[in-house]
């Protein structure tokens, strides 16, 4: 026996890179990637060119100099006296608070308003359509300028709310005090506080520690707690209760910590022209949170509905009839399908927020655009090093989301057979 | 069945009774409330919760729109006559305001004697897109073509175009929609070179610059053609050079000639004066147009089995969507003198709308990319099948239908940048949400108009895109019908 080993391969010209499909992919990625270097080379060449003959050099030196301006907003202490490199994680800090606060503010409001659009109220579902449409189709740069401009214009001074009879009062039972210059809000206090582990200039409290330990031994013991009922539920075909004990598990440890400490709210109180005791929150960040929730939360509500009404109808009845109750039709059938059409667009949305948040410009919040690309950009005329930094951050702050968003998808992806 | 009723049927009445009108609580508005607003508890609770959102909203705005002031010539004299008929303390919107500065909000700074052509541009851009977007059906593309055709001659009329550009226009509008109704493939070719008049309007000077740059892709063009059969991918190569060298070589003195042969010239307008919802306009669908070609590139890149290709388009994709489009306006007005050779310095508006296609086309890939990957497999096969190669399988069979499936996405793509080219503002150009109203409010005469400007502006904004998203629903439709 002969083994077939096909015809022989044809010795190789010159002409089979353009002429042969097999070495012709090859040839045209080379000719692009060629492109692609010559371009690049050519960008880079020009930059530097143009870089020496204004007489600067690339160098990220700047960073470790003198800020000298400050910051209204800071998570972390920060002055003027500190380097560009703290400005910019000061205004990087800023843009993820700004964010977060924005997602998930944004987040229960789509999840209300896309509830409700599919209300049987007519009256509800009109409004709720009428909110969505208008906020949709008008751009985000209105909304901050019209936020702004309640603020600015229609809130009152810290000082109308003095006197016998004062002009404005107080919001949520005496709590929050909206003027036109900042928000006072209640901060958190402790009558006994365990002291705080100091790393450098920021102090963590042991307090905040022994919530999140308590939290995540919580988030633990349910799982135990779940899977010991799936065993059971396995063997013998009845689940036990658990709501209320996983119920305990989270409630007790944090009304324990919440009494051990004496944990308690410090209303913000007028002190001569001002507020005091509570956070004055700067008004900038108040109102870019507020149309930022507003904006994205209408393009969240329009996802939220599009996946309850791509759930068919027939899956619930099939639980029905299979004797699910409700409840558990709703976390067992319909949630694990509509989260899987809701939760791919609902990050992107959460990315386009973060990315929105750099119109911070419009209100003057100094976010990472308004530090790194804003001040500092300008005060030491590193226009190159400053925005490519600034990029770089944004890109992999996208980045970090995405990856979040693949494996999710990963894991609730449909499995084919 | 027994019959034994039908001994048993004494009784029974043998005609039927006539209808009884339901209950009264079960016709006309009471069934409807009891069903649409009060049919449970949770019902009623969110009625009346409803009715107070209504009563807050009309409320705080029903007096201050009902006691709007049209006719003034400040703010103070708006202020002034609404405390004459309203009585002391009462507040009212002025829209005076719009009624003096409507122009500024709309045009710009463009020069008012001008005005008809920044209209006939928009208007001839419904006739360029006719073809492409309204050819599902003939009522819609006729309703279209009529009111585009009807409404630019009544605005340019009315903005003062003079009477020879009202003649040339009308013939030229005409002639172009008879093209659109009689022979739709040619008018394909008018649609091409829409974006040279356009910029020949908006712009001004001479015509035969832009000419010369079309008359460059036609020669492009015309060699691949003559050559694509003999040479391949080479032919490709050699046409881009003949552009070139047209372009560098004899546009200018060729252009230059034609001018003194047949001057048509139109007044030039520079970029500075352009501001408003031109400018938002002129961003958006430059952007649109140009990101279009350059996203299905990328697209196809992405989807590409050869992974260099790959690997740059998702690179490219993937950055550009990594980041705020205002950083990308910021590279525009900072850093992109430093990418070219010393000494080039061009247009702000030509920067921006660079930035704002490189932004626009990552998008777009992503839209048209999933209009491939919603092909069916079988159309791909079917194409390798009949013995197509890549390109003409993607020109042929591919594209055509994908396009078609991301029209809607490409539309809210669409949406979605025109409402970012309000960010203009940053980079020191008029858009007309911010920097118009600033520029207004910064005179004597209108210091402290806050809510009006935005209640203007946000009034176009809102009925240009919500109508540009029900028409990619009712496209949505329209194509969905077809797949079944």
């Amino acid at each position: 026996m002969v083994a077939y080993t096909g015809a022989d391969n044809p010795p190789f010209r010159l002409s089979m890179l353009i002429y042969d499909r097999r070495y012709r992919s090859l040839t045209l990625q080379a000719i692009v990637f060629i492109l692609v270097m010559l371009a690049a080379s050519w960008l880079i060449d020009n930059t530097l060119r143009n870089l020496s003959a204004m007489g600067k050099t690339l160098s990220f030196d700047f960073l470790f100099r003198r800020a000298g301006y400050d910051i209204p907003q800071q998570l972390i202490p920060y002055n003027s006296d500190d380097t560009h490199l703290r400005a910019t994680v000061i205004g990087l800090l800023n843009t993820l608070l700004v964010s977060v606060l924005g997602c998930i503010a944004a987040t229960v409001l789509g999840v209300i308003v896309g509830v409700l659009r599919l209300s049987s109220n007519w009256l509800i579902a009109r409004l709720m359509t009428v909110y969505v449409e208008v906020f949709r189709n008008i751009p985000l740069l209105l909304w901050i300028l019209v936020c702004l401009a309640i603020f600015t214009e229609v809130m009152p001074p810290p000082n109308a709310y003095r006197g016998e009879n004062p002009a404005a009062s107080m919001i949520l039972f005496d709590t929050i005090a909206p003027t036109n210059r900042y928000t006072a809000i209640p901060s958190i206090g402790m009558t006994n506080p365990p002291g705080t582990i100091s790393l450098g200039r920021e102090g963590i409290s042991w307090a905040f520690v022994a919530f999140v330990v308590a939290i995540a031994a919580a988030f633990v013991g349910r799982r135990l707690l779940r899977s010991r009922a799936q065993r059971i539920q396995d063997r013998t075909g009845k689940r036990p209760t658990t709501w209320w004990i996983s119920l305990a598990m989270f409630a007790l440890p944090v009304l324990f910590l919440t009494w051990y400490f004496g944990l308690h709210l410090i209303p913000p109180v007028l002190r001569g022209f001002n507020f005091a005791d509570g956070i004055n929150l700067d008004n900038a960040l108040v109102v870019l949170w507020l149309a930022l929730t507003l904006y994205t939360g209408a393009f969240i509500a329009e996802i939220v509905r599009a996946g309850i009404l791509a759930v068919s109808k027939g899956q619930t009845e099939a639980a029905f009839a299979l004797g699910l109750r409700p409840r558990r039709t709703m976390s067992l059938v319909v949630l694990p399908q509509a989260l899987r059409v809701i939760v791919p667009p609902l990050i992107s949305q959460y990315l386009n927020l973060t990315k929105n948040s750099s119109l911070a410009i419009a209100v003057g919040y100094m976010d990472l655009r308004g530090t790194l690309g804003g001040t500092t950009l300008n005060q030491t005329g590193r226009e190159m090093e400053a925005m490519v930094l600034m990029m770089g951050i944004y890109l992999a702050l996208s980045l970090i989301i995405s990856a979040g968003m693949n494996i999710f998808n990963a894991r609730v992806k449909l499995k084919e057979r | 069945m027994s019959e034994t009723h039908s001994e048993t049927v004494a009784y029974v009445r043998e005609t039927m009774l006539p209808p009884e009108p339901p209950p009264l609580a079960e016709t006309g508005a009471i069934k409807w409330l009891r069903e649409n607003l009060f049919s449970g508890p949770l019902n009623i609770a969110l009625t009346f919760v409803g009715l107070g959102i209504v009563w807050l909203v009309v409320s705080t705005v029903g007096p201050w729109l009902s006691h709007s002031v049209w006719n003034a010539g400040s703010m103070a004299e708006c202020r002034q006559i609404i405390a004459q008929t309203w009585g002391e303390g009462a507040t009212g919107a002025c829209f005076a305001l719009i009624k003096h500065r409507w122009n500024q909000f709309l045009f710009g700074f463009y020069p008012q004697a001008l005005y008809w052509r920044p209209v006939l541009a928009f208007g001839l851009l419904f006739l360029a897109l006719a073809p492409v977007l309204f050819s599902e059906s003939t009522k819609a593309r006729r309703v279209v073509l009529g009111l585009s055709l009807a409404l630019t001659f009544v605005f340019a009329a009315l903005l003062g175009a003079p009477m020879g550009a009202l003649l040339g226009m009308a013939v030229l509008m005409l002639l172009w929609a008879a093209l659109i109704e009689t022979r739709p493939r040619w008018s394909l070719l008018a649609s091409l070179a829409y974006p040279f008049i356009a910029v020949w309007l908006l712009w001004g000077g001479s015509l035969w610059s832009e000419a010369m740059v079309l008359a460059g892709f036609c020669l492009g063009f015309v060699v691949w053609r003559l050559l694509a059969a003999r040479f391949g991918l080479l032919a490709f190569a050699l046409a881009v050079m003949a552009t070139a060298a047209w372009w560098l070589l004899l546009a200018g003195p060729l252009a230059s000639v034609l001018a003194g042969v047949l001057p048509l010239r139109l007044r030039p307008v520079s970029s500075d004066q352009f501001g408003g919802f031109v400018l938002s306009i002129t961003i958006g669908v430059a952007g649109i147009a140009l990101s279009l070609p350059l996203g299905v590139i990328l697209a196809l890149a992405r989807r590409s089995d050869l992974p260099v290709i790959k690997l740059l388009a998702v690179m490219f994709i993937e950055f550009i969507r990594g980041v705020p489009l205002i950083t990308l306006l910021f590279v525009a007005s900072l850093l992109l003198n430093y990418f070219l050779p010393p000494g080039t310095n061009f247009d702000i508006i030509l920067r921006v709308i660079i930035m704002v296609t490189l932004f626009a086309a990552a998008y777009m890939a992503e839209v048209i990319r999933g209009g491939l990957a919603a092909l069916p497999k079988g159309q791909y096969e079917a194409a390798d099948a009949l013995g197509l190669d890549y390109w003409k399988a993607q020109r042929l069979i591919v594209l055509p239908q994908a396009l078609k499936i991301s029209i809607p996405g490409i539309v809210s793509t669409f949406i979605g940048m025109f409402k970012d080219t309000t960010l203009v503002v940053f980079v020191g150009l008029f858009d007309p949400l911010k920097a118009m109203a600033d520029t207004i409010r910064a005179s004597f005469e209108w210091k402290g108009a806050y809510w009006e400007p935005y209640i203007f502006v946000g009034a176009i904004f809102f009925i240009l895109c919500f109508g540009m998203s029900r028409y990619s629903m009712y496209l949505e439709r329209r194509l969905k019908r077809d797949h079944h």
